[in-house]
């Protein structure tokens, strides 16, 4: 029962009935995605909209000043953070669906 | 009670605090000395993480970088939190997996090679030794000031309290300690923060405090702006620096903090691979509250201290030096703050004498160069005096300065102690040792580490301040991307790995002593460190990034020409990708 809820919860396993190597390569093939959409997101708030792209957010006005400058001091810094405790959830769920995940 | 009074009875009250841990928590074995067993909880590891990361560098100096320069020195506050995504999402996950006790025992293994262990045994103890000078030069520095020691005493009881719980607790007792000093350090950075942003912009949030208006209803960084731009200082929020530096320093900073051992080694404590990703997570929330605390103390530090010596504003005269507050005859002890009166006027005039443009308005105003000079790591220990704060939160910034050396100094000597005991005494010169011998190897290897690093705080060599950017360029050039090709890359192998370290190594080294002189020996540069000489206008702070570039490139093309890794290997790193059946860090 409690192992059907769990279940439930979290979805079911998707790769039950293919080899050991396939799944490998299909968890491999969605920890690369994920970890390519969270890299992009990573430099476009610092090195993009902190630095390079900050001439194009100066019409933003935040306290004082302009959106690049923000995302420079603080933006960034927060968007890491929420970055790496999705990343965390996601692979956890994917460990779990690919079983993969630690016994 | 007396200023030094509540100082000392901070300070040895935090003191205290350490050594009880330090008897709670005795390493009984090697796992206990290097991973502190593996069983520590996630939130606990990214808090012990945070005191470990932050240093004497984030909490005295990053405020300051960033008051005395504005926007441009956003650099250190996105490179040294940026590069926990990259911890987070390329390495730690898989080298808690992987479950080793050091960095280099994990490179030696994929790369079969103990040459290439070798290699970064040496990346890692050149790294580690520069990081920890400045660490106990900071704790030298913070008992000289506040308990009126001189600066020998002050480091031999600061390095005395990192012996007793180092050396028998290992990494069991640094976890603890850290905890403790993370609390102290957070209380002593945020406390005197809320209490500035509260008389600036009646916001008791530092970070809300800076976008926020000051109390006649101006934003605060809009009359900051003012205030420096009248005394012929560029503004505060304008972009002055040339981009391509400021993206490579900011690169620099984040690949180089992925790949500091001292870092790495504390996600090998945490018991699973899935408690690895949300220490790391944990970790950036507990170094965040003081990184988003710091621009907002900088911008708050560098109004304050204008309007002190500016009282009725910039236009008026400033103050005279015999009015000057007690909190600056202080500093005037230290030599950290001079004043000296140009225009024999007795008053302090404070601007910015290198601005051409402001020249003949200073001269019309009988000034005749600036007169105050200010050492910029002396903002934040001075805040709380700056902004008149009670005794008692000069006593507490007073023991988050140790608090913030001490614990990252400690995560550094276990670094460099397991490095001798594990991978040069049990990797290449005695593999069949027995545990206990190792374990007391680790604790000799620990006090001899911390003996050097006292003796170098002592005598620091004249490149201690350089040192940041030496540290930051090698880890980038050398152990990240060897980490993270050992984990992405099935192809890389031994040959292509040792050549890509010690071309990364050399070509950083070499890049920052053609400008910054020969191993620091000032005037033996080859080239005169400014913009035109730069290769393509990279400065040799920035090299780290293009050392990282460099090997992974070296990497790659050796390990095409040469054979792929024999097929245990591959299975070795198909093993790493996935977390089932990961176990306590092993002993070999």
């Amino acid at each position: 029962m409690v192992v059907q809820n769990d279940t439930a919860a979290r979805g079911a396993p998707v790769a039950v009935d293919s080899t050991n190597e396939e799944r490998a390569k299909k968890y491999w093939r969605a920890n690369m995605q994920l970890v390519a959409v969270l890299l992009v997101i990573w430099a476009l708030v610092s090195i993009g909209c902190g630095i390079i792209l900050r001439p194009l957010l100066s019409g933003i006005q935040v306290g004082g000043t302009d959106l690049g400058f923000w995302f420079a001091q603080q933006g960034s810094i927060i968007t890491f953070i929420i970055e790496i405790f999705v990343y965390a959830w996601r692979m956890n769920r994917l460990d779990h669906l690919y079983e993969f995940d630690e016994l | 009670m007396s200023q030094y009074a509540f100082n000392f009875l901070f300070i040895t009250g935090s003191f205290a605090i350490y050594l009880i841990i330090a008897l709670w928590t005795r390493a009984g074995s090697t796992s206990e000395f290097y991973t502190a067993g593996g069983g520590v909880h996630p939130v606990v590891n990214g808090m012990a993480t945070g005191a470990d990361w932050m240093s004497a560098a984030s909490f005295i100096s990053m405020a300051g970088l960033i008051a005395f320069v504005g926007y441009d020195n956003s650099t250190y506050l996105m490179g040294w939190t940026g590069g926990f995504v990259l911890l987070a999402m390329l390495l730690a996950p898989y080298l808690r997996k992987y479950g080793h006790f050091t960095v280099p025992a994990f490179i030696g293994d994929r790369f079969y090679s103990p040459a290439a262990r070798l290699v970064a045994v040496v990346c890692l103890i050149i790294i580690s030794t520069t990081y920890v000078i400045g660490q106990m030069t900071g704790v030298g520095v913070a008992f000289s000031r506040f308990l009126e020691v001189d600066n020998t005493t002050g480091l031999i009881i600061g390095a005395a309290i990192v012996f007793f719980y180092a050396v028998f607790g290992g990494m069991k007792g640094i976890t603890y300690t850290q905890v403790a000093q993370y609390v102290v350090l957070i209380f002593a950075y945020t406390v005197p923060a809320i209490f500035i942003a509260l008389q600036l912009t009646d916001n008791p949030i530092p970070a809300f405090g800076l976008f926020g208006d000051t109390q006649d209803g101006t934003p605060l960084l809009v009359k900051l702006d003012q205030v420096v731009r009248d005394l012929g200082f560029s503004s505060y929020t304008g972009h002055h620096t040339d981009t391509l530096n400021m993206v490579l320093f900011t690169l620099s900073l984040m690949i180089g903090t992925a790949g500091l051992p001292h870092v790495i080694i504390r996600f090998f404590t945490v018991p699973r691979v899935k408690d690895a990703r949300y220490s790391a997570g944990w970790a950036l929330v507990f170094i965040a509250l003081l990184y988003l605390t710091a621009p907002a103390v900088g911008a708050m530090a560098r109004l304050n201290l204008i309007q002190t010596l500016f009282p009725s504003g910039t236009q008026s005269e400033p103050i005279d030096y015999q009015s000057r507050p007690e909190w600056m005859q202080k500093w005037e002890l230290t030599g950290l703050l001079k004043f000296d009166d140009k225009n024999g006027d007795g008053k302090i005039q404070y601007y910015n004498d290198a601005n051409k443009d402001y020249a003949a308005g200073a001269a019309a105003r009988g000034w005749n160069g600036s007169e105050l000079s200010v050492n910029q790591d002396i903002l934040v220990l001075a805040n709380p005096e700056i902004a008149r704060l009670p005794q008692w939160v000069v006593a507490l910034v007073a023991a988050g300065g140790i608090a913030a050396a001490l614990s990252t100094a400690a995560g550094l000597l276990l670094a460099i102690s397991s490095a001798i005991s594990h991978d040069l005494l049990k990797g290449a010169i005695n593999p069949y040792i027995e545990e206990h011998h190792e374990l007391l190897a680790a604790r000799i290897a620990m006090a001899v580490a911390i003996a050097i690093a006292t003796y170098l705080g002592l005598n620091p060599p004249g490149f201690a301040a350089q040192t940041v950017a030496l540290a930051f360029g090698l880890a980038a050039a050398t152990i990240f991307p060897t980490l993270m090709m050992g984990i992405f890359s099935k192809r890389v192998n031994s040959v292509g790995a040792i050549s890509g370290m010690v071309v990364g190594l050399v070509f950083t080294v070499v890049y920052i002593f053609i400008y910054k002189g020969w191993f620091f020996i000032s005037g033996t540069n080859s080239l005169p460190d400014t913009p035109d000489n730069w290769l393509f206008g990279i400065s040799p702070v920035s090299i780290g990034a293009v050392g990282a570039v460099i090997n992974f490139a070296v990497a790659y093309a050796v390990s095409l020409a040469t054979a792929p890794p024999p097929l245990e290997i591959q299975a070795l790193i198909e093993s790493i990708r996935t977390p089932r059946g990961a176990g306590a860090a092993l002993r070999e």
